[in-house]
């Protein structure tokens, strides 16, 4: 028979132990644009209990972390008061009205940090789960139904002097001047030439700011020829076959941007500015897709990492839905959102309130961004690197540089030299297996820092694909984590947990015979310290 | 008898495996190390970092190589050496009697009372009971050890094989004589399975019975702090760091078992649920910590055998394999592991250490239902239970 003693029965497991859920839902939607409100009226008004929450807008402190977007340094003071935001942010979104007379329960300056259904690893639990926060405290709220309509960021590139206030994305400086009305800049710079550089020139104009000139890396430029057409009547010059050097600046931040000639360092121009607009394009904000383990897919043509999706939204998960450009990019917003709401009524077996509607917009059109896939973005990397040289940061967060990154470098604070590490590069590590960015955030602490990689991600796989000579569709995704928008701590605590947590709380397995001495084994003293129990 | 020239194959590019390999190189073995993924992506390179295990047979040859891991390896591990323990639950304020009982003599350790607490950890705060303060052990980067090994391995001959998962484990005679992978068969003289939570299952295509079972536990991580005096700082129930980025990096709670491992894909490790319960209990442990950010969470997939405790054992029949798993406990002891492997795939015996209590042999005719005895099972999904804040998703 058996030797072994065998500890008690497990008591520190998960099962058994409550999540205590603040607030339930039929339908939680996350974001409040186009396709997240017209989601939640399309479910409100079939009498489905709705809740929308949007984070903006966001507090002073997330502004500061460039979370959500890259908003660079530029808010003017009004961000310090994101509850007189709030009415800005209403007066600009008509489709936030119509949600509230719709019944909607709308949440804003509150985000949603995590999102978990039963699955694999997380068999306990009995419904859709989802954390969120305000800048006081987290809850989890239950739901039935998850729609995700979280937009697209800024997709970023670096160069000599970015790591100053004045450069910032396109996503960040729209939020700040039309949604806030807090943008501290006067005279813009926009890098790249495609519809969004387009229109962030023609929202600066209408502004009453001013455009030093576009910036584009290819030939010619990337947006429709009427646009282009129409914005060079207005005297603004687009730059093509440049990119950006280095940004010059004091200490209140960007007071210049020198470019170079795509293919000659050398060869540069200086424009007068004082902020840099990255407008090269957008990623789809797939973080709690990721987060929830729902199947991905590499798609150039929809901006690259996108939640496999049915036209309609439904994903691999039962219980979560996409609508917008969350759901890969060039999609008319509010059509998607609709149909959204109605796949997500069916899915519970309710009618939706407007039949006649549903065939309005049965097909959904998906238009692929100008410019298209990631050759153009890979374009704007290799000329980035090949202008800017190797020592220009790859990650602002943590002081990683391209250089750092190429050659697999042990993190700066550690100092380390050692000729074994210096025979390490992106290419020995890819002769041992395709190259991950998980690897490298690892090893080299790229993409680890506080503002969740949101700044620097594309740009990194994209230096990877060049190191390691692979296409940059076959680099994985750097993956996602909860918490999706960096918590504090006293924020992120649960204070008020149930006393069966800490009952069954322990700091590894609980297994008493796992900490017994070796010697101890099988003696008297053996069972004196199991009956003792464990010393913490 | 090698039909391609390898001598040792190890299953399993996790610390142990890989340590296992880097000792069997350095004595000019030839190794091969098979692993289904990337070395050091699952347990390996997800926990604490802690490398303070007295408990062990292998502690003082853990103790003795830490201090040297990075110059033998030619890589940085940021192994950091001391360790305080601190309470802040009154009801905990004489824990260090039960560790006194625990502690090997020879070691260096004193209680600290809550002001040298504060000294030594400037971001606890008025809640401190009592302390102890290790003057050894300490820990190191999980994630840059496991990569350490790896390339010192490969440094030294080794070959690793990412991206390769075992699909069986060809036998003659009564002994292994290769490893069959999707990429073909890798003949050797010798096996190593040090295959993590895969061990079990691996085993027993040599009709070896390992029991085991596989459950995942979660970490969270802060934006970076100043760097404190001592950074292996302990207590509240968790366990964990600081990094030498400055960042606070802990876990503890509840883990949840799972009903199987595969041999090839990653085990599903989703986090976020137990959250916040850490960030509760990281707040209380180091109060002036409290605004940090947390940034991430992760999860990582361990097993446990039965007793919690390693199997180490060079089997009788076939006699040329060796299985390991650490129990759950394997990366601080991963230096001193590689060691022990490599003398009995060579030696026969651990040269520093009596292994004998770490059998297999302990486990024969253990109940069938070992698992449900001890409720080591999967949660059920209606599992509902309604907690003070409303109604209870879990």
């Amino acid at each position: 028979m058996t030797d072994v003693t065998l500890p008690p029965p497990d008591r520190f497991s998960v099962a058994g132990k409550s999540i205590a859920v603040a607030e339930t839902v039929e339908v939680l939607v996350v974001g409040a644009g186009a396709a997240g409100c017209a989601a939640a009226i399309a479910a409100a008004r079939a009498g489905v209990s709705v809740m929308l929450v949007d984070e903006n807008p966001v507090s002073p402190g997330l502004v500061g972390m460039d979370v959500p977007f890259y908003f660079g340094g530029r808010a003017t003071n009004a961000v310090q008061t994101p509850e007189r935001l709030v009415e800005q942010v209403l007066e600009t979104s008509p489709a936030l009205a119509k949600a509230l007379e719709a019944g909607v329960d709308v949440r804003l300056s509150t985000s949603v940090w995590g999102a978990w259904v039963k699955a694999p690893g997380l068999a306990g639990l009995a419904r859709g789960l989802a954390g969120l926060a305000d800048e006081e405290k987290s809850w989890f709220v239950g739901f039935d139904r998850l729609v995700l309509a979280t937009g697209a960021r800024d997709l970023n590139f670096t160069f000599a002097g970015s790591d100053q206030p004045g450069v910032m994305g396109a996503q960040g400086f729209h939020t700040l001047l039309a949604r806030y009305d807090a943008f501290a800049g006067r005279r813009i710079i926009i890098v790249g030439s495609g519809a969004l550089a387009l229109q962030t020139a023609d929202l600066a104009l209408r502004r009453g700011l001013e455009v030093a000139a576009l910036v584009e890396v290819r030939d010619a430029a990337q947006g429709p020829a009427e646009a282009v057409a129409a914005l060079r009547d207005r005297g603004v010059e687009i730059v093509t076959g440049h990119v950006p050097l280095q940004a010059k600046g004091n200490a209140e931040g960007v007071t210049g941007l020198v470019l170079a000639q795509r293919d000659d360092a050398d060869a540069t121009r200086e424009f007068a500015c004082d902020t840099v607009v990255m407008a090269v394009g957008t990623v789809p904000v797939i973080e709690l897709i990721d987060v929830l383990g729902a199947a991905r897919e590499m798609a150039p043509a929809r901006g690259g990492h996108v939640p496999v999706a049915s036209a309609e939204g439904a994903t691999s998960l039962a219980e979560v839905f996409v609508a917008g450009d969350c759901a890969g990019l060039g999609e008319d917003a509010e059509a998607s959102g609709q149909r959204a709401g109605r796949v997500v009524l069916a899915s519970l077996g309710r009618a939706a309130s407007d039949p006649a509607a549903a065939d309005a917009d049965a097909a959904g059109t998906r238009s692929t961004p100008a410019g298209g896939g990631l050759g153009y973005q890979l374009d704007w990397a290799r000329a980035l690197l090949g202008t800017g040289g190797t020592d220009v940061l790859a990650c602002l967060c943590e002081d990683v540089t391209r250089g750092d990154l190429l050659g697999v470098k042990p993190p700066r604070y550690l100092d380390w030299r050692s000729n074994a590490i210096g025979r390490r590069d992106l290419t020995t590590i890819a002769a041992d297996g395709p190259v991950n960015p998980d690897q490298m955030k690892r090893l080299t602490r790229v993409c680890m820092g506080a503002c969740q990689a949101r700044r620097c991600r594309e740009q990194v796989a994209l230096t990877m694909a060049i190191g390691a000579n692979v296409a940059p569709e076959t680099v994985p995704l750097a993956g996602y984590r909860a918490p999706v928008r960096p918590l504090p701590l006293s924020v992120l605590a649960d204070w008020e947990e149930a006393p069966d947590m800490d009952a069954g709380w322990n700091v590894w397995f609980g297994i008493a015979t796992q900490w017994i001495g070796y010697e101890d084994i099988g003696t008297e003293r053996e069972a004196e310290q199991l009956r003792a129990g464990m010393p913490y | 008898m090698s039909r391609t020239g390898t001598s040792v194959v190890v299953v399993g590019g996790g610390v142990t495996g890989l340590s296992t390999a880097w000792w069997l190189a350095r004595s000019g073995v030839d190794v091969t190390v098979v692993e289904k993924g990337i070395v050091g992506f699952e347990a390996s390179g997800r926990n604490g970092g802690g490398a303070t295990h007295y408990q062990s047979p292998l502690f003082h040859e853990e103790q003795r190589l830490w201090p040297q891991m990075d110059e033998l390896l030619g890589y940085p591990t940021e192994y950091q050496r001391e360790r305080i323990i601190f309470q802040v639950d009154p009801r905990k304020e004489k824990f260090h009697e039960g560790l006194s009982l625990r502690l090997p003599a020879g070691y260096d350790w004193e209680v600290l009372d809550p002001k040298q607490v504060r000294e030594l950890v400037p971001l606890a705060g008025d809640n401190v009971v009592s302390g102890v303060h290790f003057h050894f052990g300490g820990h190191a980067n999980p994630q840059r050890t496991a990569q350490a090994y790896a390339w010192a391995a490969q440094d030294l001959g080794a070959t690793i094989l990412q991206h390769t998962a075992v699909t069986g484990i060809a036998m003659a005679g009564g002994r292994v004589t290769g490893v069959e992978t999707a990429k073909g068969t890798i003949g050797c003289d010798a096996l190593v399975i040090a295959a993590g939570p895969q061990t079990g299952k691996l085993a027993a295509m040599i009709g070896v019975g390992l029991p085991m079972a596989a459950a995942r536990a979660e970490m969270i991580v802060t934006e970076p702090l100043a760097m404190m005096p001592i950074t292996g700082v302990d207590g509240n129930g968790l366990y964990g760091r600081q990094t030498l980025r400055g960042n606070l990096a802990y876990g503890g709670g509840p883990h949840e078992w799972q009903d199987d491992v595969v041999l090839d894909a990653a085990p599903p490790k989703p986090s976020g649920s137990v959250t916040r319960n850490l960030a509760k209990r990281v707040a209380e442990l180091l109060p002036k910590a409290a605004h940090a950010r947390v940034i991430r969470s992760w999860a990582g997939v361990i097993e446990n055998t039965p007793d919690g405790r390693p199997v180490i054992e060079r089997l009788s029949d076939p006699g040329n394999v060796v299985v390991a798993t650490m129990s759950s406990v394997g990366f601080g002891l991963s230096p001193a592991s590689g060691h022990a492997i490599r003398d009995l795939v060579i030696d026969g015996t651990c040269s520093f250490a009596d292994l004998s209590k770490l059998s297999l042999k302990r486990f024969a005719g253990i109940r069938d239902d070992w698992r449900a005895h001890l409720k080591w099972l999967p949660p059920q999904a209606a599992e509902v239970r309604v907690g003070p804040g409303g109604q209870a998703a879990r």
